[in-house]
């Protein structure tokens, strides 16, 4: 199977909890790469477990869900979220890669059956493109 | 030296004392070489690695994951001189192997994806928190010789 046949099968599987994989995710970020709160520092409350974490995490996902319907052109399709990110947001790229390593984890957590080696590799090289994508409007 | 709180401690020791080194040390070594396949060129003479399924499958791999597993045992058994226990490996890893060390980075990634598929809702934030630091003093003492 294509790779991103894979990864829109497994998506079409898990995205019914795609709003618990963003949460947990966030929250996982917060707890295991305490550097990354530096970003929130305008939240009342920067634990894994409050309201604004939790939000987050839905809406981060959302741009993954969305991503996945782009996936033959992320670059074209992630143009306007590559903005906000490089003039706006500006978070150091080193994150997506540490978020992205939390979503696996919460997959593999939540889906261990179904999250093989095969999909493991796919999902990684998919968020990796993303994240790329993500990065292009920076420099 | 590494300070280790009460919690990381027997987090560490909770999840050695009930691991099935023959079950978690072959799936982190397979999918590291299925996910990062770069790694499989230490594997030369593994015999087949052409797919995900040969690597699964192939029983080179699988003790080789049981040998590299049980390596941790010294960290966990001694975790306040990790850095020490890993000297003599670190030094093999560099002259006779001549392991990339980002390599141990990949292969630990690995191994906290296999752990948390395996614990589940055990394996919350805090716990992958403790697991990743341990993993992490792993291996910069594995690095630590190279020269």
């Amino acid at each position: 199977m294509r790779r991103s046949q894979l990864v829109k099968t497994f998506w079409a599987q898990v995205s019914g909890k795609s709003e618990d994989i963003g949460s947990e995710a966030l929250a996982r970020m917060l707890i295991v790469y305490p550097q990354t709160k530096t970003y929130f520092a305008h939240w009342k409350d920067t634990s894994p477990n409050s309201a604004n974490a939790k939000k987050h995490g839905i809406t981060v996902m959302g741009g993954v869900a969305d991503a996945v319907t782009k996936i033959d052109d992320l670059k074209a399709g992630l143009l306007s979220l590559s903005e906000l990110h490089a003039f706006t947001l500006r978070v150091d790229p080193a994150n997506f890669k540490i978020l992205s390593h939390c979503i696996l984890v919460v997959m593999a957590n939540m889906f261990p059956e179904d999250f093989t080696p095969q999909v493991h590799v796919a999902m990684d090289k998919f968020l990796s493109a993303l994240a790329l994508a993500l990065a292009e409007k920076y420099r | 030296m590494v300070e280790w709180t009460d919690f990381e401690r027997a987090t560490i020791a909770d999840i050695f004392s009930k691991m099935e080194y023959e079950v978690i040390g072959p799936a982190a070594l397979s999918r590291c070489l299925v996910v990062y396949p770069w790694t499989q060129r230490y594997f030369g003479n593994f015999g087949n690695l052409y797919n995900a399924a040969a690597i699964i499958g192939n029983p080179l791999v699988a003790k080789h994951g049981t040998t590299i597993l049980h390596g941790l045992d010294r960290a966990v058994k001694n975790m306040d001189n990790i850095k020490s226990e890993y000297a003599e490996l670190s030094v093999l890893h560099s002259e006779k192997l001549h392991v990339d060390p980002d390599n141990f980075r990949l292969l630990s990634d690995c191994l906290t994806i296999v752990i948390s598929a395996k614990l589940g809702k055990e394996f919350n934030g805090e716990v992958q928190a403790a697991f990743q630091k341990f993993l992490a003093v792993v291996v910069t003492s594995l690095g630590r010789q190279y020269h």
